[in-house]
């Protein structure tokens, strides 16, 4: 196949592309940029967007002996990823960038133009795995279950699994650092990416409070009583116990948390453990990486973040929601988020929270 | 197949001749400023060479100043000429919109960082510099000007300036002109231009890379950018690098760049692009322009998809324009020409040169059609 390798100059996206190009394909690296002003050194644990990793990414495809591009998407990342999030976080949501940067960008933006080009798919160093079955080509966990990216994937729709590959899926972080050091790869020991790429700081409350302001309003507990103030209600999450500032204890001295965060009258609810638990939700604007969800009740799990715990769960799709009935409470769940629905390791779909109860 | 090689404004392959002058004289001992006879047997090949490209030039061989590049040259020759006037206070310095980056970017440095006021001579969409700008700027501000800085022609589309016009309108005025692409390739002599400088690159010729020239007008003295052994003329210290001047002379007197016959090739390849894609812009169209350089914009299009498309189906060309982090910015040149920012990137750079052929030609035409179209489909995606 005549594949492009989506290169970010880390250790992972280089094996990817080793390893295709060693499976017989013809493959050309790629590096998005993803920025308009990106900064000349990497700091901190952010893996992508400055101009060394643009060098580490050429380096990696000079060694394993491929065509470079740098390809500007800093546009549409912009428009389709960072846009998102502010305007996410503006209405009392979290939302996970990966994620809609994997949707809009990588299996978007990329692999359309991949394929107008002539190319038959994108590789990329996600930890995933494809299986073809008889019903299409399949999404699954991959091997390395704490390196596992499926959450992120789960955006994407048969279509879009259809033209991914992910060569890593089958291998754990370990081996894949080691073998890339065997490949004579500079990035073998290059440190992982944690923090979001677009803020330079890692202090995502700052960068928020930056572009969205830091209007003060009221902390209140379940009553509507108010107990507390803060400066920008977007910079809280659920389920978020420390730097509230409260000075006025509960009756019998236990811990608040946030319950819920109202961004039109700019509130933040707070109250007991208790009362974050939640044993269902719904989730909108559904994507099915295999056969659609029916609106018959089915036992799998659901997980609600990037490296959480897959949750024993009933879902079913009621035509316009999709719903996951939890076997037990959890505690702390933030609208915004995706819900994955997993049929053991097999990405089933997902949706985005927009109910908790 | 090997690649089809249309990018020789960026390099070119260096002549045979060069390599062998260079081979010759890498196994030869000798460092050109020592006294004894190695030394004096290498400095014979450097003024040998130095007369050689003097006489290539139009310049006296005393007038030539070797430099480990044209940016080299270029940073000299405004940075130096500007230090020198200011000291008689002239501030302002005039450099055409669409100088490459190594006439650019030292202007921007002078203003950043002495106070220079860089003033930018616009262009027609034609590409070619406004003499009446710069009458009317000389009417006003004549007493002001450190230096004016244009190029002989332009890297990206070859348009030819007027040189010989500019200087004539400038009087006393110092103007330096960088002639890389236009050296060998298009009659240039310093004399009867009239210059105080002008800057000479080697690798654009058939030359090895790591080699330019100032050619600064006798009996003219500006401050140093690199201080030493005040090697050439104390404007530029450091060892000279014997090998790469013989063959940088070895490759401008061997002619082997014939005028006539890229020139055909190119005028071949650019009817058959117009008949087999009629909406293809040719960039300077209306202007005279070098033999080797054509300059196309294919709306619809984004040039970056159709270099990786174009060396895909193994033909090397380019956007002619500037990276900024790996990304292609939209070239200034085609912008001063009265482009957007849309058809600027939506253009495509291939240039000729001594070694190409007709049956390269045909071979590009062969793939051009099916890259433009994968090329605008992918823009549409």
């Amino acid at each position: 196949m005549k594949l492009i390798a989506a290169m970010s100059g880390g250790v992972d996206s280089a094996v990817a592309a080793a390893r295709a190009v060693e499976a017989g394909h013809e493959v050309i690296g790629v590096h998005l940029a993803l920025s308009a002003n990106p900064q000349k050194y990497r700091s901190g644990a952010r893996g992508c967007c400055t101009i060394e990793d643009s060098h580490d990414a050429r380096r990696a495809a000079d060694v394993i002996g491929i065509p470079f591009y740098i390809w500007d998407m800093a546009e549409e990342f912009h428009d389709g990823v960072v846009e998102d999030f502010l305007a996410e976080y503006a209405q009392g949501r979290t939302p996970n960038p990966c994620l809609r940067c994997n949707e809009k960008i990588k299996f978007a933006a990329v692999l359309d133009r991949a394929r107008a080009m002539g190319f038959d798919g994108v590789v990329t160093g996600h930890y995933a795995r494809t299986e073809i079955t008889p019903e299409g080509k399949t999404l699954h966990r991959a091997i390395d279950i704490s390196k596992d990216q499926s959450y992120v994937l789960s955006v994407l729709t048969v279509e879009q699994i259809a033209g991914a590959i992910f060569p890593l899926g089958d291998t754990t972080k370990v081996d894949i650092r080691k073998e890339a050091a065997e490949r004579g790869l500079a990035v073998a020991e290059k440190p992982d990416s944690h923090d979001i790429c677009f803020v330079p700081s890692g202090d995502n409350a700052g960068w928020l409070r930056d572009r969205l302001g830091s209007e003060i309003g009221p902390i209140v507990d379940q009553s509507g009583t108010k107990i507390g103030e803060h400066n920008g209600a977007y910079t809280y999450t659920i389920g978020q116990r420390k730097g509230l500032g409260l000075t006025v204890p509960t009756a019998d001295g236990s811990p608040r948390f946030v319950l819920k965060i109202e961004p039109v009258s700019n509130t933040v609810v707070v109250g007991s453990r208790e009362e974050l638990a939640i044993t269902s939700m719904k989730g909108e604007r559904p994507v099915w990486c295999g056969p659609a969800v029916s609106a018959t009740p089915t036992r799998g799990f659901v997980q609600i973040r990037a490296h959480g715990q897959a949750l024993a769960c009933t879902y079913s799709y009621d035509g316009t929601l999709l719903h996951a009935t939890l076997d037990e409470a959890l505690l702390g769940l933030a609208t915004g988020q995706a819900m994955v629905i997993y049929d053991g390791d097999r990405v089933v779909g997902s949706a985005t929270i927009c109910e908790t109860n | 197949m090997s690649s089809i090689y249309l990018d020789h404004a960026a390099t070119t392959p260096m002549l045979d001749c060069a390599i062998d002058a260079m081979t010759t004289a890498l196994s030869k001992l000798g460092n050109p400023s020592s006294l004894h006879t190695p030394g004096r047997s290498v400095r014979k090949d450097i003024e040998d060479a130095r007369e050689v490209i003097g006489r290539e030039v139009g310049s006296l061989a005393s007038e030539i100043i070797f430099t480990g590049s044209g940016t080299e040259a270029n940073n000299i020759a405004l940075k130096g000429l500007f230090w020198k006037r200011r000291a008689e206070g002239r501030n302002v310095v005039l450099i055409s919109a669409i100088e490459h980056h190594a006439i650019i970017d030292p202007a921007q440095w002078l203003a950043t960082h002495e106070k220079a006021e860089v003033i930018e001579i616009p262009v027609t969409n034609d590409g070619v510099i406004d003499c009446a700008f710069v009458e009317k700027f000389l009417s006003q501000r004549a007493d002001e000007v450190a230096l004016i800085a244009v190029m002989h022609s332009n890297n990206e589309t070859g348009v030819l300036q007027p040189i010989s016009e500019l200087v004539n309108l400038a009087g006393d005025i110092p103007v330096h002109c960088d002639a890389v692409q236009s050296f060998g390739k298009v009659p240039l002599s310093f004399s009867e231009l009239g210059l105080t400088s002008l800057t000479l690159s080697a690798h654009k010729i058939g030359g090895p890379l790591g080699i330019g020239a100032l050619v600064l007008k006798r009996g003219i003295e500006i401050p140093a950018l690199l201080h030493g052994g005040g090697q050439e003329r104390e404007i530029r210290s450091g060892t000279l690098n014997t090998p790469s001047i013989v063959a940088f002379a070895s490759a401008i007197s061997s002619h082997q760049y014939l005028s006539d016959v890229v020139t055909k090739l190119r005028d071949y390849f650019i009817s058959n692009v117009q008949k087999l894609l009629p909406d293809a812009i040719l960039n300077g169209a209306k202007s005279a322009r070098l033999p080797g350089i054509v300059n196309f914009t294919f709306p619809g299009t984004q040039s970056d998809t159709l270099l990786l498309l174009m060396d895909g189906a193994n033909v090397s060309c380019s956007t002619g324009s500037a990276c900024s982090a790996g990304v292609h910015e939209a070239s200034h040149v085609l912008l001063a020409m009265g482009h957007s920012e849309k058809t600027a990137q939506s253009s495509l750079r291939f240039s000729l040169g001594a070694s190409t052929t007709q049956s390269d030609i045909d071979y590009v035409l062969s793939v051009l059609p099916d890259v433009i179209a994968r090329g605008r489909a992918a823009n549409l995606s």
